[in-house]
């Protein structure tokens, strides 16, 4: 080995401990990086081959009953390579020991077998057999929430009559690779189901022979969605369509893009935090390297070494930290990544989901890391190169300390003398000083981010599902349901209160923005199902006009006082012109909300109601949901309590390992830059320390001097970081902001609490390893040595 | 032995002709040499004798190539240093020159014979490292690191990395200025030694009038001139002498 290297090694273990908390935080940040960039490939692959082997369709529609004679036009519209026609029903379940409700969405299997678009893959059991009357096939998640095994019953209520169905297969589909229920916001695999049946069952049930009510088409390639799109809707119109889309809109496809986004954002934001935070540590231990060794640098130049090799040997040092971090971080990076696979296994149901090494990415990490730290140390190397050995000769000057004003303004007795020179240092250095705090801030900020996700998910749901929404049930009616029927239900024993509301699919347009949306008429004042502001304070629904929820406004581009279209889908199909009279605040979906009586009226109707939002004695709710389930015209009830407690389980489930990370990883950053900065002082300073000791000053007085300047940063950094923090969220909900839900910027006390004692307790404990280092200062060697 | 022969006989190794140095300090500026020439010549011992600030370290170290003067020429051999780019003074270092320093600039992760294997390792034709270290007198020493070593035998360190690579110059800046006058006198017997040994053309910087007393000849700088130069008829080995 060249002698030059063993200095290297040998220099670095002089450093290890500085050197080893670098190669954390580096690590930290590769390990996020790889982590997402793996998952990321992993989805994507695993996704892309399963719409392609199982030929998931590019545009959805569903109408009301279109004949199967117009299925040729359909073929014909050019850019259509496939029409898949279906029947698509939802219905409740009557599972055994279950009182909550669950809905089955029953999707039909041609009678010649397997569908030619989105097909089903077999997970066990089989395919029901063709003209096998009763036979299903059910999805995964939701047979695995229940226990069912092929051979088992269930029993629904199809069409007002019960009917016995006999599970002979479990599946999975690319249109269901997560189980969205239209509405909630979280798969709840208890509640919703899929159930694939024969064609012939449904025709039957629900009197469709010669028709269908759904239908899935395949683009050619190289075909505009939007102009297929148009003729699908022109084409579909008389037959209650209430309009294409395309797979953006189609919630499983919606929430996968949605996960691979998030995995991108964290794939950029987490090496430009621990990787900047990196570069500086670097920085500050490599400049501190490098004017301890002028000497030895001048000799080596002295002796012949060419400004480059002593260049490259600093270089070196760098590059043997940064290595060590990548590979660290890759590694625990793959860990990571597959317990990531482990949990999308929860939620994304795919014929296998292997965990696949993402090896550009890994390239990338080293190539990021690298470049990261030769900026950091980019001036240091550079003064070592251009040191004129001449020069290095000499000592450096010592360091100019000034009186500032801080201490003109304060009378000298009010500080200490130790005080005095923590404070000298860190004003003498303004820039380090600068970067020490947002170093340390980064731990706060870090924290912040990692943990506000779940402080918003609880604000989301108490907004929503406390404040917002007050009922206990909600159900919908398969038809829209008269006054007799409202009453029956208004006035089953155990319902205390209740409230109607009228919903029609529509598509609402605002200059050349459109998006199809269900327009609920509500009660002016209602007090259930309430609709608040951004100040959580009730909005009422006025007369005329069509209110918007935020989301929709924003996308429309609409606000208060512009005229919209609606279009509305079903019935006469009449198109309005409403002033928007009201936005109000919602964090899932797109809705508008309007007066039900004024609905009603252009609607051409009675007083109907699609659905009924109840407020029922607690100790009723069981026996309330079993006499709805038993009725015919009931679509759904969904039971809130019920849906809040399997949301918050899954949520609470799913970040506590993310959670985890994220505290490890803030304390690698605060230890990182706690433990660097105050190592480097001692080393600055310790010829000053020790003479401090000779003349008499205790340990502690000594210890004051070199931690009080982390004390000060620590105090500094807590505010800056909850700041940044603050900002780093703001930027995520922005990016997570979909048509499905949007995350609302809330960071609570609690999150800022643990942010600032995650940071505290670390700077302890490197403050605690760095006066260890105070106590143990050999006095005489120390101020033998020339520095 | 090499004092007995006339210096005018030898062939020159250094030909400095009017070098000047100027240093600019903000609005001052410092004439650390005021147009010096002189010839150090094969295999001689010299002194530079001066006050602190007479620009001895300036001289030596624009003949080791470290530092080029603002003006005038030095020649090392048919070599015109001052003509030469900074990779080619890097070269001329590692091939000829050898340093001693004041405070021996030694690399402490590594040790006696480490350090002197640092050079080795990049030299043409360089002695075995423990040969070096034998000739200083510290072969037993070459698994210590310099923090496990004397003040002394630190310097004898940096004496035997200067000679290893068998240098055809050996530059010494105040070898014994950190030293006491019993380690002192140990350094410049090693320094005496190897000059007479191999042969290398050495100069050594002192403010002591006394140290001056081994050389063939004494170059007295004053305030940035030539004061004088003196030639001693009689060498006094480095043990003989007292201050
Ligand atoms: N880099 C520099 N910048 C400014 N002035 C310098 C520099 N190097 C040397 N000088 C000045 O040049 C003059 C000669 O310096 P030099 O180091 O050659 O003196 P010296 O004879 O070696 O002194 P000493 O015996 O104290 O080492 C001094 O006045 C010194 O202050
Ligand atoms: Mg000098």
């Amino acid at each position: 080995m060249r002698k030059l290297d063993r200095k290297l090694l040998r220099d670095l273990y002089q450093l290890r401990g500085q050197a080893s908390a670098i190669v954390l935080v580096i690590a930290a940040g590769v390990a996020t990086f790889v982590m997402s960039m793996c998952a990321y490939r992993s989805l994507t692959t695993t996704k892309d081959a399963f719409y392609r082997d199982y030929r998931f369709a590019d545009l959805f529609s569903s109408t009301h009953r279109t004949p199967d004679a117009l299925l040729p036009r359909l073929r014909d519209i050019e850019g259509v390579a496939a029409v898949e026609p279906r029947l698509v029903y939802d219905v409740l379940l009557d599972v055994p020991g279950m009182s909550e409700p669950a809905t089955a969405r029953l999707i039909s299997i041609p009678d010649r077998g397997q569908s030619e678009l989105n097909q089903v893959y077999i997970r066990r059991g089989r395919m029901i057999e063709p003209l096998h009357s009763g036979e299903v096939v059910v999805s995964e998640v939701f047979a695995k929430a229940h226990g069912f095994v092929p051979g088992d019953q269930v029993r629904a209520i199809i069409n007002g009559k019960t009917q016995v169905m006999r599970i002979v297969g479990i599946a999975l589909s690319p249109e269901y690779v997560i189980q969205v229920q239209p509405g909630s916001i979280l798969p709840d695999d208890k509640r919703f189901g899929i159930f694939w049946i024969g064609r012939r069952d449904l025709e039957a049930a629900f009197d469709m022979t010669g028709a269908f009510n759904n239908v899935s088409v395949r683009l050619a390639l190289g075909h505009e969605t939007d102009h297929v799109i148009d003729q699908l809707d022109r084409l579909l119109k008389p037959y209650g369509s209430v309009g294409s889309y395309d797979r953006d809109e189609q919630l499983s496809h919606r929430y996968l893009s949605d996960e691979l986004s998030q995995l991108r954002g964290m794939a950029v934001m987490a090496p430009a935090i621990f990787l900047g935070v990196a570069a500086f540590l670097l920085n500050i231990a490599v400049s501190r390297i490098i004017s301890q060794q002028r000497e030895q640098i001048a000799a080596l130049k002295a002796f012949g070494y060419s400004d480059f090799e002593v260049g490259a040997h600093y270089l070196n040092l760098v590059f043997v930290i940064t290595v060590g971090g990548s590979v660290v971080g890759s590694i625990f990076g793959f860990w990571m990544g597959a317990n990531m696979m482990g949990m999308y296994e929860e939620f994304y149901k795919f014929p296998s989901l292997e965990f696949l090494v993402n090896w550009p990415a890994v390239a990338a990490a080293f190539l990021m890391t690298t470049v990261a730290a030769v900026v950091g140390t980019f001036v240091s190397v550079r003064s070592a190169v251009t040191l004129p050995p001449a020069e290095a000769m000499r000592p450096e000057a010592p360091p100019s300390y000034q009186t500032s004003w801080w201490e003109r303004l304060l009378p000298k007795r009010w500080i200490a003398p130790e005080m005095r020179m923590v404070i000298r240092n860190v004003t003498r250095r303004p820039l380090r000083a600068g970067l020490s705090i947002v170093g340390i801030s980064m731990a706060v900020a870090v924290m912040v981010l990692g943990n506000f996700s779940l402080d918003a998910m609880n604000y989301m749901m108490h907004f929503q599902f406390r404040l917002a929404q007050r009922q206990d049930l909600t159900v919908t009616f398969v038809e829209p349901a008269t006054e007799s029927v409202m009453y029956e239900v208004q006035n089953l024993d155990g319902v205390l209160e209740s409230e109607t509301m009228r919903s029609v699919a529509t598509r609402i347009r605002f200059q050349n923005r459109s998006r199809r949306i269900g327009i609920m008429g509500l009660l002016p004042d209602p007090q259930l199902y309430r609709l608040l502001d951004a100040d959580e304070q009730p909005v009422r629904v006025p007369e005329y006009g069509v209110m918007l929820n935020s989301k929709l406004a924003e996308i429309l581009g609409a606000t208060i006082g512009d005229q919209v279209i609606v279009e509305v889908l079903e019935g006469k199909r009449p198109t309005l012109t409403l002033e928007v009279s009201a936005i109000v605040e919602e964090y899932a979906g797109l809705n508008a909300y309007m007066n039900k009586t004024r609905l009603h009226e252009v609607l051409l109707e009675s007083n109907v109601a699609s659905g009924a939002f109840l407020k029922v004695d607690p100790n009723r709710i069981d026996a309330v949901f079993a006499e709805l389930e038993e009725r015919p015209g009931v679509g759904s009830v969904t039971i809130k309590n019920a849906m809040m407690q399997s949301f918050e389980q899954t949520v609470a489930e799913n970040i506590l390992v993310m959670r985890s990370f994220i505290v490890m990883f803030a304390a690698v950053i605060a230890v990182g830059v706690v433990y660097n900065t105050a190592r480097i002082s001692l080393s600055e300073r310790q010829r000053d320390l020790a003479t401090m000791r000779v003349i008499g000053f205790t340990n502690r007085e000594v210890s004051t001097v070199l931690l009080g300047e982390i004390i000060i940063f620590t105090a500094l950094a807590i505010p800056l970081g909850c700041l940044i923090g603050y900002g780093l969220a703001a930027i995520t909900t922005a990016g997570l902001d979909t048509d499905n839900y949007r995350i609302p910027l809330v960071v609570s006390r609690n999150t800022l609490l643990l942010a600032a004692s995650v940071v505290v307790v670390a700077t302890i404990l490197s403050a605690t390893l760095v006066q260890r280092r105070v106590k143990r200062l050999d006095l005489i060697s120390v101020l033998k040595t020339r520095d | 032995m090499n004092s007995s022969n006339p210096p005018t006989a030898r062939q020159s190794v250094f030909r400095a002709v009017d070098i000047a140095k100027i240093y600019q300090m903000g609005e001052v500026q410092v004439h650390a040499l005021r147009g010096v020439s002189v010839e150090l010549y094969e295999g001689e011992f010299v002194v530079l004798l001066g006050a602190s600030g007479s620009g001895k370290s300036t001289l030596l170290n624009i003949l080791g190539g470290l530092d080029a003067p603002s003006s005038g020429t030095v020649h090392y051999l048919d070599r015109e240093l001052t003509a030469s780019d900074p990779s080619q003074l890097t070269r001329y270092r590692r091939d000829n020159v050898g340093f001693v320093f004041q405070f021996y600039n030694l690399i402490p992760s590594l040790t006696a014979r480490e350090n002197v294997e640092l050079i080795t390792e990049i030299a043409t034709e360089p002695m075995d490292a423990l040969d070096a270290l034998d000739l200083v007198g510290l072969k037993d020493r070459s698994d210590h690191f310099p923090a496990q070593l004397s003040g002394g035998e630190q310097q004898r360190v940096a004496i035997a990395r200067a000679i290893a690579k068998n240098p055809k110059v050996l530059l010494c800046d105040e070898p014994t200025g950190a030293l006491d006058v019993q380690t002192g006198i140990v350094v410049l017997q090693a320094i005496g030694q190897i000059n007479q040994q191999l042969g290398t053309t050495t100069a050594v910087i002192t403010h002591n009038a006394e140290i001056a007393k081994m050389a063939d000849r004494v170059i007295l700088l004053s305030d940035g001139h030539i004061a004088g130069i003196e030639r001693n008829s009689t060498k006094v080995a480095a043990q003989d002498l007292r201050w």
